[in-house]
């Protein structure tokens, strides 16, 4: 992108001065993580304007979308927020189940929904530990590693691949769990509590950390309405709006009690810190719920409804099996759907991941719009900046946790 | 409309004293539409937007989703812009679907309603070429500066036309 920008810096306002001189942050710069840039215009170390050039990492993830089938899909939704992918997973499942009018069983529910959580958790943990990092606390980075280590662990148990599950399927999940996963969950639950007390001693009241969180990037109601954001950003500014209580998906209906809608009163980037910690003690009281309770019976939904993958005893020893599966794999087969659209949203731990499904009677996508959280929260980055010191940067890119893949798609 | 216990919402009380004949509405599972026509979306679109966030509190525009109807069965008009929105003191949600045709996609910025239009416009344009007019910054987001054709169109292919080996490149020299 050239340097100059549409609205010239002379127009913001007393910037008129020829002292005025431009900083390249990025695109591949420590703090950024990921590969974003950004433009700063500097008055000594006082940004006067930041302007955001973002696409390094855009790879056509909607354009894909269009291309690969439902099932298929869900290796590229996983590697969108690449920190938490079972979340991204389920929230797309969750429309396409929708536009397809399926009902999931309740084991399949609950398995989602703590695996969900566990995808929030190794979020949140990701997010504090790599703003601590930049903020010069390695410490708790490393007490945050090690516990995100333990989700990867039971991704793994579960599904068989550590980073990016690809777990979910349409109308349940690739295989049930075994109940190895189970213990490690409940392993997970008595010592998560620690390593949370850890973090939560290390930065709460850590001065260097607060001095240079309390007051920096801050988002008013108002404006985290107008601008969009969701989640924790948006919360941390005192909307209280979360997607899992207001409109009740997977298991969180029958788990309403066991969890509150964390909120903040500042807005500024150590209330987002706050929030994802009282977020991620919230989380470990839902797995807590949860994993006592799931619901046995099966983890599909009925293999004569035509919409899952039969398993290999089912393919290779029956021939309905044989023919469904057939069904479901040849290209110009697949599922049939409705000449419809349909929107759905979950909350991810980066705010309301949603996707805009356009089907046209085929088994793909005819449009697969995601709305990307990081998209619209690095959007107030600007804003965000401007009077602050250059030195904040990475604590505001810190605390809105921009994950490029998802920025870009 | 008139089936038993059907609960029609205010708000389409409020826009059909407004805008009555403007618009149609659909709806599927829980999503509520309304649905403007390519010839009356241009001029009706803002308004009809403004009505909604300052009459019947929308106040938050979540999402604006763009897609090419090309040869999608059924449809009349090519480009449909989505906007949603939700209530945030209800947590309603609804679907605003404004068209636009070629040869001049054009549909009013609503940057001045809501400031997370700003980079959701610039993207709808990188995508499908749709301009949005009074849009304060209105460039390229994701694809680089010097990309001519837009990506999300149905009638761009998957793999592209070979932009990737055209791509400028810059030197030491003039670095």
């Amino acid at each position: 992108m050239p340097l100059e920008t549409a609205t010239p810096v002379e127009d913001v306002a007393g910037a008129d001065r020829e002292y005025l001189y431009t900083l390249n942050f990025g695109p591949q710069h420590p703090a950024t993580h990921t590969t974003l840039r950004l433009i700063l215009t500097l008055d000594g170390e006082t940004i006067v304007k930041a302007v955001p050039d973002i696409g390094y990492l855009h790879s056509g993830f909607e354009k894909l979308g269009e291309d690969l089938d439902f099932n298929q899909y869900v290796t590229v939704v996983d590697r969108m927020n690449y920190i938490s992918p079972f979340a991204n997973e389920c929230a797309w499942f969750h429309t396409v189940e929708k536009l397809l009018n399926i009902e999931i069983t309740p084991r399949c529910k609950y398995l989602r929904t703590i695996l969900a959580e566990l995808a929030r958790i190794s979020d949140h943990l990701l997010c504090v530990g790599a703003a601590a990092l930049d903020l010069g606390a390695l410490t708790a980075f490393l007490y945050a590693f090690n516990q995100r280590e333990k989700v990867y662990d039971i991704m793994e148990f579960a599904s068989g691949q550590r980073f990016h599950p690809s777990y979910c399927r349409v109308g349940g999940l690739m295989a049930d769990i075994s109940d190895d996963v189970v213990a490690k969950i409940r392993d997970f639950v008595k010592t998560f509590p620690k390593a949370h007390a850890d973090l939560t001693g290390l930065l709460n009241r850590n001065r260097i950390f607060v001095d240079r969180t309390k007051g920096i990037g801050v988002l008013s109601k108002e404006e985290a309405i107008n601008t969009g954001c969701t989640g924790p950003v948006a919360r941390a500014a005192g909307v209280v709006r979360d997607l899992r209580k207001d409109e009740p998906y997977l298991a969180y209906k029958d788990l309403s009690s066991s969890f509150k809608v964390v909120c903040g009163k500042g807005g500024d980037c150590y209330n987002r810190y706050l929030v994802r910690m009282g977020e991620m003690a919230e989380s470990m009281k839902i797995i807590h719920a949860a994993v006592e309770n799931i619901p046995g019976g099966p983890v599909n939904v009925n293999l004569e409804d035509k919409l899952t993958i039969p398993d290999k005893n089912a393919t290779y020893r029956s021939i309905e099996g044989l023919i469904q599966h057939f069904e479901l794999f040849m290209w110009n087969r697949r599922w049939e759907t409705p000449v419809e659209e349909v929107y759905g949203a979950q909350e991810t731990a980066n705010g309301e991941l949603g996707f805009y499904l356009v089907a046209d009677g085929g088994g793909r996508a005819f449009r697969a719009r995601t709305r990307p959280p990081s998209f619209i929260h690095f959007a107030v980055f600007p804003q965000l900046m401007e009077g602050h010191q250059i030195s904040d940067v990475p604590a505001v890119l810190g605390s809105l946790n921009i994950i490029a893949a998802e920025l870009d798609r | 409309m008139g089936v038993v216990g059907f609960h029609m919402p205010a708000y389409l009380d409020t826009l059909n004293a407004k805008f009555s004949g403007a618009f149609t509405t659909s709806a599927f599972r829980d999503n509520q539409r309304v649905i403007l026509s390519a010839e009356k979306a241009y001029a009706t679109i803002f308004p009809l937007l403004k009505c909604l966030k300052v009459e019947c509190g929308f106040d938050m525009l979540g999402d604006i989703a763009g897609i090419d109807y090309l040869n999608y069965p059924g449809a009349t008009d090519r480009y449909g812009i989505v906007y949603g929105l939700t209530n945030m003191t209800t947590g309603e949600r609804l679907f605003v679907k404004a068209f636009a045709n070629d040869p001049d996609p054009e549909l009013p910025s609503v940057y001045d309603l809501w400031k997370s239009a700003d980079w959701m416009e610039r993207e709808v344009f990188d995508m499908f070429g749709v301009k949005f007019v009074g849009h304060p910054d209105l460039r390229r987001i994701l694809m680089p500066h010097e990309f001519t054709a837009f990506p999300l169109r149905k009638d761009y292919p998957l793999r592209g036309y070979g932009e990737r080996h055209n791509f400028e490149t810059v030197t030491r020299a003039d670095s």
